[in-house]
Formats: structure tokens, sequence, C-alpha cells
């Protein structure tokens, strides 16, 4: 047989850089392998000797898309370390940051980055042509997220207001006001999201996954929680690195994460989703009923329904989180260097986000170790490739290749958290 | 009468976040709009779709971090008419240039089992190290009001109008107390690039110097004030040596504190 290759030279639509290499031999998938190329920036090892308080300014810069996630996993951990625990209004505003973040980065993915793939456009830009309202509507709707992190974070990007022990300045309940009416608007728009994304079309693939997800008593999980899995793991993010295993592969630089160092595993959206559908609020549980989602979602494609559920959800937390807000005493609790080891693992939109540091004992880092959601979700990327492209294999290469980056694109991947773009070759024999 | 051609924009990364470039994206009330003014020919954050160069403007995020990065950015310049650098990474180096005070085979060993199959430069360095870049766009991360007056400039045929001046002078025009004078809070403002629009200081903190140095900024008699408020070599040390390390001015004015 002919042998044929297709190639792809960029990866569109995905934060980072990277390449995409699938092999098919007599009619099925013999590997497939998700390179990263991503240019390594170091940070573990530049955080050694900054001080502890630096960490959640510094590992914002890992990723422009979600730098709320790395503030927040960075603060619990240095906070876990030092032995302070935030609470009260301290804690509901980092929330309602998180919030912002989610709504804001999921917005994106769902109108920019993954809709274009279902209704046939290279972009949202050339959509807009056709699409005017729909794409107008994702702006607005991301715009409201980004309005949260400015106004409680300084600026939608790095934010500069987040600290270890809570925040620099907290803002007046009358601050909020204009917020609370943004967020009535987007709540609405976010309804109108999820009927719009359930009515794509979405192929008939699931996969028996792996779930991880973070639990937390009673709440949809954001800042806090027990790591468990769909197979029933249960434990404290401490004992993180006793059941997962980063392992390094020669075509990337980040590296993979894996459950008991060999098994694929899943984090992200469909798997709070499925592990935490009953810690929804009842108007997201409701709209996710509607839109044809079961309590358990095993269709990647089906992701955009799950993360528009999730912007509903975080417009809903935010408007409820911002009617309960009693203004603080003061902006943060006050921490003390000392020796000792942290852990933080919290809930980024791509998925959990673990982070560790040792520090010493006037606070200056000793160690530091992060785990980001891509590199885990890696593994099942791949995964997801051999078991789903067999089906596609007759199709036209340039229908073919698209398939493809749409099944990477399920996962919002960011490669730059991950350490970078795609490039496509179809090796068929 | 035939419509004019639209000028083509071009986005590239190297070393970076992506923060920069999502700024564009950022600019939820205007994006339409610039999309309309300009034919987006290279963004692959934005699309698949892909318009061969020449490209009218390149605006460039990252900083040269890999032996690809050399090449590249000298087929880009070749590609561009005017090439414009946004942000921290691209301008200075950025955060990952902390690589650039110490062994960057140590720092391999560090975050990975496996250096070998890593491929780095030992240093990260500005776009303007390479290649003639026509203008820096600072900050970590730009400012997006600034990434799109810098747009219009250039589509325009003018200079982009971004004050030098320093984000002190920003912040007593926004009519902001004195973090430093009325509460004794470090705050590199007298010495960092105006853009941001003082934000640090508005949040009850000191600028913490993501813009970079401006031009001849007064940083050790900054570092004299600063340790009189009682800052140790060390903190001195790290507060000009973070995001904007290898900019010339924080660079040195750092080696010149304890590490």
């Amino acid at each position: 047989m002919a042998r044929k290759t297709i190639k792809v030279d960029h990866l569109a639509r995905v934060e980072g850089e990277g390449a995409l290499k699938i092999v098919i031999r007599e009619g099925a998938v013999e590997s497939a392998e998700l390179k990263i190329f991503e240019a390594p920036r170091f940070f573990e090892a530049l955080l050694r000797g900054r001080n502890c308080h630096e960490a959640p300014d510094i590992t914002a810069r890992i990723c422009g898309i979600c730098p709320v996630a790395y503030q927040m996993s960075a603060a619990h951990a240095i906070e876990n370390a030092l032995g302070v625990t935030v609470s009260g209004p301290l804690r509901d505003l980092r929330r309602l940051l998180y919030c912002g973040e989610w709504i804001a980065s999921h917005s994106l993915h769902i109108y920019f980055l993954h809709a274009p793939d279902f209704l046939g456009y290279d972009g949202a830009i050339e959509m807009a042509r056709d699409h005017p309202d729909s794409v107008r509507r994702g702006l607005a709707l991301k715009k409201a997220g980004n309005e949260i992190m400015s106004l409680l974070g300084g600026r939608e990007i790095h934010p500069i207001n987040v600290r270890v022990g809570g925040f620099y300045r907290t803002p007046r309940r009358r601050e909020l006001e204009p917020l609370a009416e943004q967020l009535k608007w987007a709540r609405d728009a976010a309804l109108e999201t999820v009927r719009w994304v359930a009515g794509f079309d979405f192929p008939e693939c699931e996969r028996d996954y792996v779930f991880v997800a973070l639990r937390h008593e009673d709440e949809y999980p954001l800042n806090e929680g027990r790591i468990v899995s769909s197979e029933g793991l249960d434990i404290t993010p401490a004992r993180c690195e006793e059941y997962f295993e980063e392992v390094q592969v020669e075509r990337s630089s980040a590296l993979h994460a894996q459950l008991g160092g060999t098994r694929a595993y899943l984090v992200g959206p469909l798997a709070r989703y499925s592990l935490d559908f009953d810690r929804l609020s009842p108007l997201a549980r409701t709209a996710a009923r509607e839109a044809g989602l079961g309590e358990v979602c095993r269709n990647p494609y089906r992701s955009i329904v799950v993360r528009a559920v999730e912007v509903l959800f975080a417009c809903d937390e935010a408007l409820r989180l911002i009617e309960g807000y009693v203004e603080p005493d003061r902006p943060a609790v006050a921490v003390e260097p000392r020796a000792g080891i942290g852990y933080g693992a919290t809930e980024a939109p791509r998925g959990l986000l673990y982070h560790r540091y040792r520090t010493d004992a006037d606070g200056t880092i000793a160690e530091a170790r992060i785990v980001p959601p891509t590199s885990q979700n890696q593994a099942s990327i791949e995964e997801d490739l051999i078991h789903f492209i067999p089906a596609w294999i007759d199709l036209p290469e340039e229908a073919l290749r698209h398939r493809c980056e749409q099944t990477v694109r399920n996962h919002d991947p960011c490669i730059s958290c991950a350490t970078h773009f795609l490039r496509l070759e179809v090796d068929r024999a | 009468m035939r419509k004019p051609r639209r000028p083509k924009l071009a986005v590239w990364k190297f070393a970076s976040c992506d923060g920069c470039q999502l700024s564009l994206l950022d600019c939820e009330d205007q994006l339409l709009a610039v999309a309309g003014a300009v034919e987006i020919a290279y963004f692959l954050e934005a699309t698949r779709a892909v318009v061969e160069g020449p490209y009218d403007l390149s605006l460039v995020e990252g900083s040269v971090s890999t032996p690809e990065h050399v090449e590249r950015i000298r087929k880009i310049r070749r590609l561009s008419r005017f090439l414009v650098t946004i942000g921290a990474c691209a301008t200075a180096g950025g955060i990952q240039a902390l690589r650039n005070f110490a062994d960057v085979n140590e720092y391999l060993s560090v975050v990975y089992a496996r250096p070998e199959y890593i491929r780095t430069l030992a240093a990260s360095t500005a776009i303007a190290d390479h290649v003639p870049v026509d203008f820096e766009l600072r900050g970590c991360p730009i400012d997006k009001r600034q990434l799109l007056e810098v747009i219009s400039a250039f589509l325009i045929g003018r200079g982009p109008a971004t004050p030098a001046h320093s984000v002190c002078v920003e912040c007593k025009i926004a009519g902001r107390v004195c973090v430093m004078v009325a509460h004794g809070t470090p705050c590199l403002g007298p010495v960092t690039h105006a853009g941001c629009g003082a934000l640090c200081p508005g949040y009850d903190r000191g600028c913490y110097g993501c813009f970079g140095p401006m031009e001849t900024p007064a940083t050790a008699s900054l570092a004299h004030q600063l340790r009189a408020l009682g800052m140790d070599g060390r903190a001195l040390h790290r507060l000009y040596r973070t995001f904007n390390a290898n900019a010339q001015a924080f660079r040195e004015e750092g080696e010149r504190h304890g590490s």
C-alpha cells in the first residue's frame, strides 16, 4: 500500500506550540504522539532562592490564560507550608476571582477555539461574518469574567492583588455592585450558550476515562478539596506524588503525568463535572439536563457543553458570593516565615493544578514542584486519537486532519503551561 | 472603485506565557473592528487560516531561548515591514532570563530527568538582541489600550503615543497617595516605565517593575531609599531581578546588591 503523509505545520487555536504525529497502518492507528516543543522556561528551577511571597506573582507568568489558577495553587501551597489558613470573606473573594478566570477562559475556548470546529470555520473572526450575534455574546461573556479579574485583581492577565495570606486591598461592597449587574446579564448569556452549543453535532464517541478532580464537602471545587478519582481514589493533596508520577518522553518538553506511573487519566471539565455533578448549582444542573448531558459525560466532543455549564455555574456562584460578601477587617492574614513543606491543589479551568514548595526558616523557597493540567492530560489526548481516528480513516485528508485537531482541542490543551504548538504528520502506510 | 488592500497583521510567539497575544483577544469591544481594519494573516491562537507573508505589521511575543528561535526571528524580520515586540519577554528576556545568571545545565537537571532531550540556549534574550526592532511595547503583560494605540499608530503611519515617563508620574497624575512616603512600602514606581496606569499603588501595593526600566532611571538612588526603609541587599537584588531581570538598568542595579 502506498505510504502517505499528511502534515500540518502548526495546530492553531491552542495555547502554545506543539506537533501531532499519527501513524496509520492497515486501517488502524499504530501510534499517536502529541509532541510539545514549547521552549522550556524552568520555573521550578528559578523559584529556588526566591522568597515564598513571590511564588504567586512568579508562577502566574507560566500561563497568561490561567494566571489566577497559578496564583491560587501557589498561595495555598505556601500557606500550607507556613501553617496559615485563609477563611471567611478572604476565601470567598479568592473563589470569586477564580470564577472570573473560569468565565473568561472557558468563554475564550467555547467561542474562539472550539465552536469554529463544529460550525466549520478557521476561527471566530471568520465565524463572526455568519454568526455575528453569537460571537458578540461570546466576547461580552468573556468580558464579564475579565471584569471580575480587573476589579478584584487589578488586571485580567497576571493580576497584581493576590498575596500569600489574602489580598493587598479588598473591595468595598459598593464596588462589587456594578459587577453583579453585569453578571446577571452574563448568567442569562451563559444559559443561552449552553443551549447554543447543545445544538451542535457531536460524534458518538465515548471513552472509559479515569477521571481525577478535586471534591469538596459542599462546593463545586475551585480552591480546595480532596483529590478523588472515578476509581475510588480519595486523598489529600499532600499525598498526590505517591499516586501520580511524571515521566519524561523524548518528543516533549512537558512531562507526562500518569496514575501509578503507567496509566493515563483525565482532569478538567469532563472530570470535574462527572465527579462533582451533585455540587453544581441547581440552575447549572437543570441546564445540563436540558442540554442532554447525563450526570457523567464521557464524550470529549461534548466538553464544549460541559464548559458552558461550568460558565453558567461560575456566573451563578459569583453572584452568590457577591450577595453574601461582608467586608473583611483586614485584607490579608498575618504570615510568619518558617521551614516547612506545603501542598496546594486547585481546579484551573483545564483541570487539577498541583504545587509543592519546601521553604527555609527565613521563607526562602528551597524546592518547587508544579504539575499543570495539560501535562496530566497529554496521555489521554493521545489515547483519544488512537481510539477515535480509525472510524474516520477514509475521510478526505483535509477533513481527517481537521478532525484530529478537533480531537486535541476538545481538551483545551494549554501547551504554554505544559511547557507549545502542534504539527500534524499523518503517516499512512 | 477598488477597495484598498487591508494591511496584513501577524502575531508570533517565542518563549512566553501567551498572555501578551491574549491581550489582543481581550480587547472585547474593539476586536471585530480591528479584524475589519486589518487582515489577520497569521495569528495561530485565534485562527487556523494562514496567509503568506510579507506582513505589514508583526507583533512578536516571547524571548529568544532556543537555537530554532534564533533562525526563526531572522526569517520573521525579513518578512515584516514593521516589527513590534510586545511584552517583557520579547523586550527584555522575561522571567525566564533568570537562567542567564545561573548554570542552565543545572536548571535542566532540576526540571528534567533526561536533560539531553531538551534543546535550549544558555541565555534568554530580547528580540532586539537578534534583529532590528521598530518599537518595543513594555509590560508583563502589556496593557491592551497601549496595544491598540500601537496597532493604530503603525497602520496610520505615525509614532505610537506611549508615555516614556515613570510609573511614579502616572501615580501622581492619578492623584494617589504615595505608598512609599505614606506607608513605607518599597516601590519601584520611580524607576519603572509607565504604561500600567500605576496599578499596584492603587491596590495599596508597591510597584514591582513589570514594565521594566524607564529611560535613564535613578536605580541607585532608589536602592539607597529602599535600604533606608529597611530592605536588605538580598531583597533589593530580587526586586530588581524579576520580570525584567535582563534589562540593562535593572540587571546592573541587581548586581550591586547581595544575592
